[in-house]
Formats: C-alpha cells, structure tokens, sequence
C-alpha cells in the first residue's frame, strides 16, 4: 500500500480487531454487504462472514444489543452512520453502558464509532461534536485521533479496552489525510502528543482542529512566533501532565475545540491548568470554538462558525500581545 | 393543497372525475423536473452537500399534497418534492434551500430538503428519522386543545424509520390521543442499502396498525390513482374522527439514496417486478388512456414548468447569500439571554 487514508486506517484496524479476535464482531446501519456509509467497512462483511452486520434504523437497540453481547464476553463495535444520531441511543450508551462496570464489577468493553465533525454542506443534524458531552458521563472513555496513524492504532486500543469507548473519528479526515503506512507502535490511550514544538505559545486541541492549528503554526512562523501544538489524542482521560508541562515552557495556552463553547473540552483544559498551573501562566489562558448556534449548511456560515487556522491565528497574536 | 375547484371532495369515485388526477399529475411532474434539476446542479458541483429525490415516489407523495388542504399540517420527508409542491410550497422555496440563498424559508442555516415553514404548518424535517411525527401530534394536540377541528396531520416515513422508537412512540401517543394523524410508510424496499428482511420480519408493515389499534391502508405506491382513492380515504377518515390511520405503500426508489449513490444493491428482481415500474410513466399512460389529457398537454406542461425551474435556478443564483458578519449568531429567541463567547 502505498498511501492509507485515516478513513482506510479505521477499516483495516476493524479488520485487524476481527481477524485476531473472534469476540470482534461490527454491527450499524449499511455496514454489511454495503460497507457502511462512509465504507469504513467496506469488504468486511465478505472477510469475515456473519460479523458484520446490517442493523436496523435503531440506535437505542444497537447500542443496547452491544451491552448484552459484552455482557457475554463479546467485544462489538457499534457504528453510527453519523455522531448526530447517537443521540437516539444516548439513553443506553450513558446509562447503561457506562454504569454497568461501576454497579456490577461486569466490564462493558464496547466501542462506539461516531463519525463526527463538520463538512462543507452538512448543516444541523450531519455535523455535530458530541465528545464533550460523552465525556461529561463518568464510564466512558472517549478518543478524537488526528492522524491517520492513530485511527488506525487508537481503534485497535479502543477495542481492546475493558471499558466503553466512544470513538470520534472526524469526517472531514476521511479521505484527504493520508500516511504512508500504519504504525507498529504507538503512544498508549491517555497520552497526548506534541505535534509541534515551541517556545512561546501553547495550543492545545485535538482531531480535525489539530490541522488548522498547525497551518495557523506555519503563518504564524513567518512572523517569527513559535506556537508549540498539543493534539490531546483523548479527551477522556486527559494528559493534564503533558499539557501543564508544555504551558510550562511557554506561559502562554490557547485552546482549541470545534465544539459549542458552553463547557466542553477546551474549558476542561483550562479549568486544569488555571488551577494546577497558575503560576506557569504569563497571560490569561483564551479559548476558541464552534459559535453558540447550531451548525449551519451555508459554506459561508460553516466557515465562519467554526475555528479555522485564520481565527486560531488571529487568537494566538492576541494573546501574544499580552 | 389545491384551489377549491379541484380539491378532493369528489363525489365521484377517482378516475371517473379527471380534475385531481390531473392536478396530482401535474405536481408529478414538476416534483420529477425539479429533482431533475437538482441532481444536474449536484453534479455540476453548484449544490453543497447532498442531493435527494423521490423519483419513483412522486404518485403516493402527489397523492398526499392533493388530499389535504392549507389548514392541515404536513411533514414531509426526504422523497416529497411532489407532497411539498403540492401542499403549497414553491418552486423557488425549494430552490433557495438547495442552494443556501439568505433570502429562502431557511435562510442558508439549514439545507436541501431540511425545510419548511411551522407557521403554515408545513413542518421542516430534522435528520434524525421518526423524530417528526410526535411533532405532528404536537400541533394536532394544540389544535384540539384551543378549539380547532376538522384538520389532520400528515407525517412521511420511510420503512427503514418504522424501526425508529420514535415511530413506536408517536403511533401510540396518537392513538392513545385519538389525534387525527395519518402516518404514511412509502416502503421503497431499501433504507439507504438496507433491504427489508434486515429491517422488519412482518409479512406486511401495515400489520403493524392493528398493534396500536389503529387503521390501516395498504396501497400500491406507483399507481396515481390508488395513491389518490387510499390516502383520500384515509384523511377522510381521519378527519372524521376515526383516529389515526396507517397507510403503507409499496414502492420502489427509482434513484440512489442520495446523488452520491448509485444504489448499486437494488436487485434486478425487483426493478424488473411491477414495482420498478416508474409512476410518472403509468400516470401518463392512465391519464392518455382515460382521456383526461393529450401529449400535446402534457408537453405543454412539461415546458412551463421546465422553464418555471429555470428561472427559479437563475433568480436564486443571483440572490444574496448568507453573510457570516450580518448573520445574527444567536440560537435564542429571548435576546437578552443570548451570551456573547466572542
Ligand atoms: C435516527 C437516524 N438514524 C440514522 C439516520 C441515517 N439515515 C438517513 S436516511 C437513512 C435510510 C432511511 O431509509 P427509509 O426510512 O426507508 O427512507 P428512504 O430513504 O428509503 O426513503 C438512514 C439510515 C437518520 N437519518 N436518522
């Protein structure tokens, strides 16, 4: 293989999972025969007959169908067509599945595909981030990978974890990131990952919004300002040890989310540095977001709601100003 | 909803009175051009985002639009250009969602066939599937409650949402309600690839009414004039009193689940059994044969409303588009509780 796209990452670790591990089997809507919306299981159904299958239109079973079979010693990956319909199965994903473990001593090693995130065109209901609010329910673990590399290694992780894992791979990744092959190894789940190095600002972020952060690095290289990136890789846990540790060496922390502002992930982050490393901080620490309105349809509007390396440029001149 | 001329209080049974099947035709027919339209723009890359038609589904969804009247509420759904159109919507409301225009009903926020206008009681479609028909019930129920009767409230499904929960949720609800819903399933075999025997395992989904001690109305989709009799029938019961009504159809899409696809699963079978057969083609026929019309009409009207699309397209594409620094980026209607995160 000479190039692997993030979206072909994501189906050869569900083709790795189901080869070495018969409790392995894949169900969602269209992922049979079909290959799933999005073909991130394209071909499985035919590799490995009778554990891929085509579920109906019903989110609230599929995910419930999941915690019965992990209660029997099962692994099942449960695709979403979209993180937006997740809502539907919300009910058993953050109360049954994530609270069977804590009242039973019966883990519930499920994972959650959600393929998330906004594209051009997409509006209201194809677009959503949900990591925030999965990550607000204690017993889930929840992982956004940004690179092709950890689709591949953080799916395989995913499903070897005892523990329901929501996997927030980004739409807008599927096809255009590309390595040149998959990795043998790779950081464990919990560890963020420093994807670029600097001296005078800190942005910490993760999945689609690491790419835009490190084009706004690259502009703002030409002005001579060394913005060091963190990719959280997970959002639960989150490698506060990595983040206050780079903050230490720049004084300066943005943060960045492609989520609604209220709360979420970037509040998390600054929440934890604000109280564990105040005194590293040489300016206040900002945040961006998504705007506080849905997401719009219009590529117009859809630019302008959601960071881009443009804004998160503009934030980072701002706050190196302070 | 049509004018009263032609409005479906026929006493004469349908086929033997010309005027609905015509106007339903006509609706058709737009519906079919116009989906047309949409999937060239999709392919000359002018639409952003997907592209869904109802090609093969215009009978049962013409069918509906001429059964109910302006004061009863509409959901459609994704296949319902020709309900829509017929219901009241224009043709360039349908063109300005497509295409994002800050002037549409939308106004560029939402997209494609995510559109409608509450106030008229023509309900704008969420994605998710089923999440519509309690709504439906919802006006029903407001309705009853500040002294209105006489309407109904028509929600569209395809048989992939009848596994939804919602679905189960909103049938009983009106049911236990009495509301005047009439919940119609095109059945068009395949939800996105999804044949039927991986979606429900009943012989026949209409079985499913008598679970909720409703009725139901099993009709063959592709057929105009048993679209019109069977969902006349049912909202006429419905609005009669009689509860809410199920009516199934059998159909098949005759187009990918979106442009995007090119529904390479649809087995052969069943594009060659009568459910293949395209419903605009045997509408045609059925009119010619009855002599409601001539192809000279039929021309003439496929004409006009080619080039009523064409203008609309041209309109719209010289209309403003959203400007994301006049565009109010608040989701509350209670301005003094919108927070500013900037
Ligand atoms: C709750 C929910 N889950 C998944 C989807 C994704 N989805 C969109 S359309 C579709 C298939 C719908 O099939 P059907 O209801 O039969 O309608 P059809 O497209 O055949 O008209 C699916 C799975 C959705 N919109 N909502």
């Amino acid at each position: 293989m000479s190039s692997i796209t993030y979206l072909e990452a994501i189906r050869e670790a569900q083709a790795h999972a189901l080869r070495d591990d018969p409790r392995v089997f894949i169900y969602g809507q269209d992922v049979g025969a079909f290959g799933g919306a999005f073909k991130a299981t394209k071909n499985l159904a035919k590799e490995f007959p009778g554990r891929v299958l085509d579920s109906p239109i019903s989110e609230d079973a599929m995910v419930g169908l999941a915690v019965g079979a992990a209660i029997e010693g099962m692994r099942p990956i449960i695709e979403m067509q979209f993180a937006d319909f997740s809502t539907v199965g919300f009910n058993q994903i953050v109360n049954q599945a994530s609270t069977l473990f804590w009242r039973t001593k019966v883990s519930c090693p499920i994972t959650v595909r959600l393929p998330f995130g906004g594209t051009s065109g997409s509006g209201p209901f194809h677009s959503q981030c949900l990591e925030a609010i999965y990550a607000h329910y204690p017993g889930l673990v929840v992982l956004t990978p940004a690179t092709v590399e950890d689709a591949y290694s953080m799916l395989l992780s995913a499903v070897a974890i005892n523990d329901p894992v929501i996997f927030c791979e980004h739409k807008l990744l599927y096809y255009h990131l590309k390595a040149e092959k998959l990795p043998s190894e790779a950081l464990p789940i919990g560890k963020a990952r420093i994807a670029r190095e600097g001296r005078d600002l800190t942005v910490v972020t993760y999945s689609a919004m690491v790419h835009e952060a490190l084009v706004a690095a690259t502009e703002l290289a030409t002005e001579g300002w060394e913005i060091e990136i963190v990719d959280l890789r997970s959002v639960k846990p989150l490698d506060t040890d990595t983040i206050v540790a780079s903050v230490a060496r720049t004084g300066r922390l943005l943060c960045v989310g492609e989520a609604w502002p209220w709360g979420g992930v970037t509040a998390e982050v600054i929440a934890r540095v604000t109280s564990e490393g105040y005194g590293l901080l040489d300016a206040p620490p900002q945040r961006l977001n998504a705007k506080d309105t849905p997401v719009p349809y219009h590529p117009n509007l859809w630019a302008a709601h959601r960071p881009t390396a443009h804004s998160i440029a503009a934030a980072a001149r701002n706050l190196l100003r302070q | 909803m049509l004018q009263s001329a032609t409005h479906p209080h026929a006493k004469s049974p349908i086929g033997a009175a010309p005027d609905l099947p015509l106007a339903a035709y006509r609706f058709m027919l737009r519906a079919r051009l116009l989906d047309d339209k949409f999937a060239a723009l999709y392919r000359a890359g002018k639409i952003h985002g997907g592209v869904f038609l109802g090609r093969g589904q215009e009978a049962l969804s013409a069918a509906i639009g001429v059964s109910i009247q302006e004061t009863d509420v509409f959901a459609p759904l994704i296949r319902d250009a020709a309900g829509r159109l017929a219901f009241g919507e224009t043709i360039v409301d349908a063109v300005r969602t497509y295409l994002g225009s800050a002037l549409g009903p939308m106004r560029g926020r939402d997209g494609n066939v995510h559109r409608g206008r509450p106030q008229a009681g023509y309900l704008p479609m969420i994605s998710h599937l089923g999440a519509m028909v309690s709504v439906v019930n919802g006006v029903l129920f407001a309705r009853r409650m500040k002294g209105s009767s006489g309407m109904v409230g028509v929600a569209c499904l395809g048989e992939g949402a009848t596994s939804t929960g919602s679905f189960h949720e909103a049938l009983n609800q009106a049911a236990v309600e009495k509301l005047p819903l009439v919940l119609v399933v095109a059945n068009n075999q395949y939800a996105y690839s999804t044949p039927n025997d991986r979606q429900f395992a009943c012989a026949d989904l209409s079985a499913k009414a008598a679970g909720y001690g409703i009725e139901a109305h099993p009709v063959v989709g592709n057929d105009l004039s048993a679209c019109l009799e069977v969902v006349g029938r049912a909202v006429g019961r419905a609005r009669a009193g009689h509860g809410p009504q199920l009516i199934v159809a059998s159909l098949l899409r005759l187009c990918g689940h979106g442009e995007h696809d090119d529904a390479g699963y649809i087995v052969p079978e069943l594009k060659n059994s009568p459910l293949g057969r395209d419903c605009l083609k045997l509408a045609e026929k059925f009119l010619l044969a009855k002599h409601f019309t001539n192809t000279a009409q039929i021309a003439a009207w496929r004409g006009e409303a080619i080039r009523e699309i064409e203008d609309a397209v041209a309109q719209v594409q010289r209309e403003p588009t959203p400007d994301p620094f006049t565009e109010d980026w608040s989701a509350l209607a209670t301005e003094h509780l919108v927070e500013g995160y900037e």
